[in-house]
């Protein structure tokens, strides 16, 4: 397994005890939930010495309290789950370039920023589910094709005010352009079989009831659900393999312009893309490790390999504003 | 000209206004630049369905928490039928729980997927249609059901504070139970109830958990959607003040409604005035009995069942922690609040001068906006205080110059106080002006004065408003959402940021946990508040 140096240093002292290292501390704030992180930054602690203080949020009081300190930060890195939010962070400038070639070895280039603020920890696969009992796989072929007239009263979505969708649209106006992606919503939202839901689990939950017989989810909510109902009736398609491939998100980090302890900070998020890191990381969320010489754990690898979408993430921040208000015209709530 | 006296109230009354002034003017300085892309986008296809959303809203969630508030207030402490003694409380219990937490109940079991329609499925078939739960309808009942404690509590004790003479005087002079309430009780307590609605309507306006579990869009949301996902903090500011000036015509007109409050310390009541019997009896019950079932009874059985089912294997030892922080913040915060309450309700009693009564109003108006609104206001402005003030005065003073404010427990107490202030001022205005000036005149005839005054007479009678108004506060932190996850000092986590955290994510189920913990914490002071009020002997 590869180590980087910098850990073994670090290991080496704790274990003959250095105060000057032990007394070091990195600060997160982070849109990513406790329990998914904090088995990770103790995992941290456990190793170095290093404490991880964090604090959740959602990702944009977050960003504002990141701009209000300014100088006087407290934070060195923000934590997020989607691309989108990375992007936005960038444009706001509170990020700062993290170079490290520890990093651009560990994570593939269209999972990072062009201009290193900010790394890709885990995928996010945004795939359709569909009634194992009510379609067959051979009817599913792109997100596109859910807006075709044979799943009008079949489609059950989730809110356009969630960024994952809002990251999606953003990629479908990337390929097909916009005119073309306004009409597959328009085609969505006439699908509709009712209000769209407030998250991912209620999607699937009424895709397992029967009120519809398809819908797009984040593959680590199937996880969730799975794991506490095994006879579910809902299976995984992956859509687009033709053509462009599966819409991927991620769930990244930044260091922030002005942190206070900027390379401890480095070497944080330089431990968090090793594969050890990475199996826990993306292993906890049943999420994909960015990290390609990292496999995924057994029930996600359970659900196929499949193509992933190569387009650069930052597409979903840069079009995030273009897809809301397209979403809004096509009445996609 | 304002007495001297009178202005010695002064200072502090624009010390506190100030204090909710500066986030106010964080939001009014958001009209310094105007994004017209954003602007038109949201005219030309959000506003017209946003603003018929919330103006629905407005008006069910009002009309329903009046009908509820004041038919159970009037039930509980005018009537005696089976169950009213412990009914009389029970009404009061809901006030626990969060208004996202019963929402997010509410959708889990009756939706399509619910334990509920599946159940009715598999005896029906699967044709079976029943009206969609997520429907307008569906927010305005759940609103209803978690505000409607403020118009009863309010309305319970102006009821009971109208004293036996008045009730019996309109029953000998011929009137009938119905008309003795439309023309004697009523009006006598439109004050309070004007009070208890306005209450809700500004949590109604603020509202942007319950909201978003039905994926109801309001103004409040549009509000987040502007700044979540156009990245729009300044639009949103804008919005937002658009939402405050609309409260603040509320206010205004409730202040007009009230009139002059008058002074009534009666003695209270201790026999019902009415003895129900037969049907009327069994119809007082029930209805009693189904609010309280639909408000508190079913939602903390389905929070039970979560709990059993998932939420119990996330308890461990870091709940001693969570309740500790969620136990000291509400105290803490509920003793500023009411403190810095009483020296308003003071100030607009010795010395209601225009300016204190517009310091006064001003004051009161943090509690009409989205929490998160106002805690990004409140953080903005603190952050210029410290750049601005702290830093620079703590480096001359050979301090280490840093940040004081931001991030700090007291930051955190603060942006309560700002939210909270109208909270715990309803209740001590109310029973500050059931003290008749004639009382503290004579004690000062008598010699008595200053803090000794204070302490000897206003104490004593201002203690259960008091402590009414600190439970209020108490509870509402309990609850608060926005401000604590944006302020909290690391390590501060609170119940409400794990209920966040999980139904963030989706996690209804295991949200039971915090949230069951959240209303048990909260019942303790709801109960002590009911029984504290019910001083009347059944």
């Amino acid at each position: 397994m590869l180590v980087p140096k910098r850990l073994l240093t670090a290991l080496a002292l704790t274990v003959f005890g250095s105060s000057a290292f032990a007394a070091d501390e990195v600060v997160v704030y982070s849109s990513r939930i406790d329990e998914l992180i904090k088995p990770v930054f103790d995992a941290y602690t456990a190793k170095t010495g290093v404490k991880v203080k964090f604090i959740t949020d959602k990702e944009a009081p977050l960003m504002q309290r990141i701009k209000a300190e300014g100088q006087n930060a407290t934070a060195d890195l923000l934590l997020t789950v989607d691309a989108g939010n990375l992007w936005q962070a960038e444009q706001m400038g509170i990020l700062q370039p993290l170079k490290s070639d520890v990093i651009d070895k560990n994570i593939p280039p269209q999972y990072r920023s062009s201009s290193h603020e900010w790394t890709g920890l885990s995928l996010r696969a945004r795939t359709i589910a569909y009634a194992s009992d009510r379609v067959k796989p051979e009817e599913l072929s792109t997100y596109e094709a859910l807006a075709d007239k044979k799943w009008e009263g079949r489609l059950c979505l989730r809110t356009a005010k969630k960024v994952y969708n809002q990251s999606l649209t953003a990629t479908m106006i990337e390929v097909n352009g916009p005119q073309k992606t306004e009409e597959i919503l328009k085609g969505w939202v006439n699908n509709l079989s009712t209000d769209v839901f407030s998250d991912d689990i209620a999607v699937l939950e009424a895709i397992n009831a029967g009120q519809c017989d398809v819908g797009i989810v984040n593959t680590y909510y199937y996880g969730r659900l799975h794991k506490q109902k095994p006879d579910l009736a809902v299976k995984l398609f992956w859509p687009n393999q033709a053509d462009r491939g599966v819409h991927v998100n991620l769930s990244g980090i930044g260091l922030t312009k002005y942190a206070p302890h900027p390379e401890a900070a480095k070497a944080l998020v330089e431990w968090m893309t090793t594969p050890e890191a990475q199996a826990i990381f993306a292993g906890t969320n049943q999420e994909f490790p960015a990290n390609p010489t990292v496999a995924p754990s057994a029930e996600v690898a359970s659900w196929g390999n499949f193509k992933a979408d190569e387009l650069p993430v930052e597409v979903a921040g840069k079009r995030q504003a273009e897809a809301i208000r397209m979403m809004d015209r096509a009445g996609w709530n | 000209m304002a007495h001297p006296a009178q202005r010695r109230w002064y200072p502090l009354v624009f010390v506190i206004a100030a204090l909710v002034l500066l986030p106010l003017s964080v939001l009014l300085l958001s009209w310094q630049s105007i994004d017209a892309q954003i602007w038109s986008h949201l005219w030309d296809t959000q506003m017209p369905r946003l603003l018929g959303n919330t103006l629905t809203l407005i008006v069910g969630v009002g009309i329903g928490v009046t009908l509820l508030g004041v038919s159970l207030a009037w039930l509980t402490s005018l009537c005696e039928f089976p169950g009213r003694r412990w009914l009389d409380w029970a009404l009061m219990l809901p006030f626990a729980i969060p208004a996202y937490v019963l929402a997010f109940v509410f959708v889990g079991l009756l939706d399509f997927a619910g334990p509920v329609q599946t159940l009715l499925r598999e005896w029906f078939g699967m044709g079976l249609r029943l009206p969609r739960v997520r429907s307008t309808g569906g927010v305005i009942i759940v609103l209803i059901l978690v505000f409607y404690p403020y118009v009863y509590l309010l309305a319970r004790s102006a009821f009971l504070a109208q004293g036996k003479g008045l009730m019996e005087a309109a029953r000998v002079l011929g009137q009938s139970p119905w008309q003795a309430f439309w023309r004697v009780a009523l009006p006598m307590a439109r004050p309070a109830i004007g009070a208890g609605v306005a209450l809700a309507l500004m949590e109604t306006l603020a509202d942007f958990g319950a909201v978003s579990v039905f994926n109801f869009d309001t103004f409040t949301t549009a509000i987040y959607k502007t700044w979540y996902g156009f990245f729009s903090l300044s639009t949103a500011a804008q919005l937002a003040s658009l939402l405050l000036l609309v409260v603040m015509l509320v206010l205004y007109g409730e202040r007009r409604a009230r009139g002059a409050s008058r002074a009534s310390n009666e003695r209270p009541r201790v026999k019902a005035l009415y003895h129900l019997r037969g049907a009327k009896a069994w119809l007082a019950s029930s209805w009693c009995l189904l609010v309280f079932a639909c408000a508190f009874v079913i939602p903390m059985l389905q929070l039970v069942v979560w709990f059993w089912q998932r939420g119990r294997f996330d308890l461990d030892e870091r709940y001693t922690g969570l309740i500790l922080h969620t136990l000291y913040l509400g105290a803490m915060a509920a003793l500023i609040t009411v403190s810095v309450a009483l020296v308003l309700a003071f100030a607009r009693r010795q010395a209601p001068t225009p300016a204190i009564r517009a310091g006064v109003s001003l004051a009161n108006l943090g509690y009409a906006l989205p929490g998160s609104v106002l805690a990004v206001s409140i953080m903005l402005a603190f952050s210029y205080l410290d750049r601005e003030l702290v830093i620079p005065v703590s480096g001359w003073l050979g301090g280490a110059g840093k940040p004081l404010l931001l991030g700090s427990l007291s930051a955190l107490l603060l942006a309560y106080l700002v939210r909270f202030i109208a909270v715990a001022y309803g209740p001590l205005e109310n029973s500050l002006a059931r003290i008749r000036p004639s009382l503290p005149e004579a004690a000062r005839s008598l010699g008595v004065s200053g803090p000794r005054l204070f302490i000897k007479v206003y104490l004593p009678l201002l203690l259960p408003g008091t402590l009414s108004a600190a439970l209020l506060v108490f509870v509402d932190v309990l609850k608060e959402m926005p401000a604590t996850l944006l302020m909290r000092p690391f390590g501060w986590d609170t119940l409400a940021v794990r209920i966040f955290e999980m139904t963030s994510e989706g996690e209804w189920a295991r949200a039971s946990l915090p949230a069951l913990t959240l209303v048990l914490v909260g019942l303790l002071p709801v109960i002590g508040l009911i029984r504290r009020s019910a001083h009347r002997i059944g």
